[in-house]
């Protein structure tokens, strides 16, 4: 045990390193998806498609500026705003049409899935693109040296957390979204405008989404295909975690991020896929309302 | 007033069963293996049909069911040396044993979950296919032609993929399929599917075992959509990993609603204008999953109940 650890010591912290810093933006990327789940009830397909929309504004930014710190404030600030107005049409112009009937919206979102894909594809082309970090240092540990933009990443996405949270719990929309999340009916005879609260959910969503886009971009490169593992991994965190609760989804993000990691280091990453995959389905069939959820409708 | 729309209704197909036959003699080349191909894919549509259409369950994984009959018939051939018809039931086999068990997990859930738990094991099954490359050749695939053999037909052999063969073996596919699933639809099976998609707690307040019925709508709907997997492999002679994965679990759906949910001739319908659509659309841009997006959109917004569900609606009451 002792000597399987001074041999491969290093080789776990790093996988715990990698683990956290991916579970942090999985965390960000679920959230908007439970979300959007939990007060809209209805799946969206295209999540994945709002994070490669970040990244891959993220590049243009950076192309655009020439410059890596600028591009990427620019990029933080002009991502989210994009992606979430593209949501906002959406749910206006589709999702209100079929009723957010669960299956109608399912199909729609698969089809805005295809066409955000198919016009990325014509704008930015099908290579995969690399954005420079804007900060770049390395922190020395006794064993290997670490990129300090991965921890920037993680301490960032924390705070994005922090954010979302608070302004759930004390702002007075987080407060009108909850009520439409809790009762629709109720919030709506209350005066809630359920309408104006589903639209800002789901620019919310996606806009977390993008905001992952920007920061993850530095570590992997931008392409128009990025957008469906990490669609498929946030599934699999707001399931396990109960869809629509928010300390679950983190909490999930946290297991399925760190497992991730130990599982793609130690072993080969398509097997911890198909893990994380085969065990999110026998939690929904076994425990359907995930570990920390309420029932799922 | 149903004997009569069963009659009604196998006039119809037999009409455009009839047609499709003749059709092999009228076709130049290209077309011709084009309309091959939209029957194969058409009788995966229809499998898909029978749970999305008329038992109101939609899957997001139904890949895996057609991928599982294609690389069991294809692998068994490889490494088992079975024969042609051996690997099509191996695989017929092997996809029911799958979608059983498959089954018996999937549909202890409803609704939305259903569907992720669909998808989840879907691409369980993608991946795997990935992770033991070794074993399945992961994503190049392989071509079969070397070890299928020949068909003998009247003393005389033929090539599977050639293309009169393969016209012919996917019309018989088809019909059989479309002939099935009218025979279902109209048996008292058939109608308590249908019950259970309009009203699923009325049907058990009925007195019936729904779970039953679904599990025996899922298999075989898996089944069915294996056997075509199976079929492909075998007139088609390639077996990748791409007819695993998601977008292959999304074009029946499309197809289906296109052409009209819960019609027994509409899936093919809906495959033909698409894969033409696509066809078409190839020539201008190799970005045609534009056009799909497009049309999965519109077609949920305005055309809910697809082609055939449409004219049903308004004007053959009798329509399966």
């Amino acid at each position: 045990m002792i000597s399987w650890f001074n041999e491969n010591g290093p080789l776990l912290f790093l996988a715990l390193l990698d683990g956290t810093v991916t579970a942090f933006v999985l965390a960000l990327i679920a959230l908007g998806l439970s979300l959007v789940f939990g007060v809209m009830r209805i799946v969206n397909i295209a999540h994945g498609e709002f994070f490669m929309l970040g990244a891959v504004f993220s590049w243009f930014a950076f192309d655009l500026t020439n410059d890596p710190l600028w591009g990427f404030l620019l990029a933080l600030v002009v991502a989210p705003a994009l992606v979430g107005s593209i949501a906002i049409f959406s749910d206006r112009f589709i999702l209100r049409k079929v009723k957010y009937h669960p299956e109608s919206t399912i199909v729609a979102t698969i089809g805005v899935l295809y066409v955000i894909q198919s016009v990325t594809l014509m704008v930015f082309g099908p290579e995969a693109r690399a954005v420079e970090a804007p900060l770049y240092f390395r922190i020395q540990f006794p064993w290997f040296g670490y990129s300090g933009y991965k921890l920037i990443v993680a301490g960032m996405s924390a705070f994005c957390l922090l954010g979302v949270w608070v302004f759930m719990k004390r702002s007075k929309l987080g407060l009108y979204m909850r009520a439409t999340q809790q009762d629709f009916e109720i919030a709506k005879t209350y005066g809630v405008p359920t309408q104006k609260i589903y639209a800002s959910v789901f620019a919310l969503g996606g806009g977390l989404a993008a905001l992952a886009g920007v920061l993850i971009v530095p570590i992997r490169q931008a392409d128009h295909l990025m957008g469906l593992e990490p669609l498929l991994l946030s599934f699999i965190v707001v399931i396990i975690g109960g869809l629509g609760s928010i300390r679950g989804t983190i909490v999930a993000a946290f297991i399925i991020g760190i497992s991730d990691g130990i599982i793609s280091v130690f072993y080969e990453p398509t097997l911890a896929k198909m893990l994380a995959t085969l065990f999110v389905a026998m939690v929904l069939v076994l425990k359907p309302s995930g570990l920390y959820g309420e029932e799922v409708v | 007033m149903r004997k009569k729309s069963l009659v009604y209704s196998l006039f119809f197909q037999v009409g455009i069963l009839l047609l499709l036959f003749v059709l092999q003699f009228i076709l130049p080349t290209y077309h011709h293996s084009s309309v091959s191909k939209i029957m194969v894919l058409a009788s995966y549509a229809v499998a898909y049909n029978f749970l999305l259409g008329y038992t109101g369950l939609m899957s997001l994984g139904h890949a895996m069911f057609f991928a599982s009959g294609m690389y069991a018939a294809g692998l068994g051939i490889y490494y088992l040396e079975l024969s042609a018809l051996g690997g099509l039931l191996f695989g017929a086999g092997f996809t029911l044993v799958i979608s059983l068990i498959f089954g018996l997990f999937a549909l202890r859930t409803s609704g939305v979950s259903f569907l992720i738990v669909t998808l989840m094991f879907g691409q369980t099954f993608y991946l795997s296919i990935l992770y033991f490359n070794e074993f399945t050749f992961g994503q190049d695939g392989f071509s079969l032609a070397k070890y299928l053999g020949k068909l003998v037909i009247f003393n005389r052999e033929y090539l599977y993929s050639n293309p009169d063969i393969r016209y012919n073996f996917a019309f018989i596919l088809l019909t059989a399929y479309l002939l099935i699933s009218t025979f279902i639809m109209f048996s008292p099976v058939g109608r308590i599917l249908i019950a259970i998609r309009e009203n699923e707690s009325r049907t058990e307040l009925l007195g019936y075992n729904v779970f039953y019925y679904k599990l025996f709508a899922l298999v075989l709907s898996g089944t069915f959509s294996g056997i075509a997997g199976a079929t492909h492999a075998l007139l088609f002679t390639y077996i990748g990993s791409t007819f695993a994965e998601i977008h292959h679990s999304i074009s029946p759906i499309l197809w289906t609603l296109l052409g009209g949910a819960g019609t027994v001739i509409g899936p093919f319908i809906g495959t033909g204008i698409m894969f033409y659509l696509v066809d078409f659309i190839s020539g201008i841009t190799s970005n045609y999953q534009l056009v799909v997006g497009v049309v999965l959109i519109l077609m949920i917004i305005w055309f809910p109940m697809g082609i055939m569900g449409t004219l049903r609606q308004k004007w053959m009451k009798w329509l399966p």
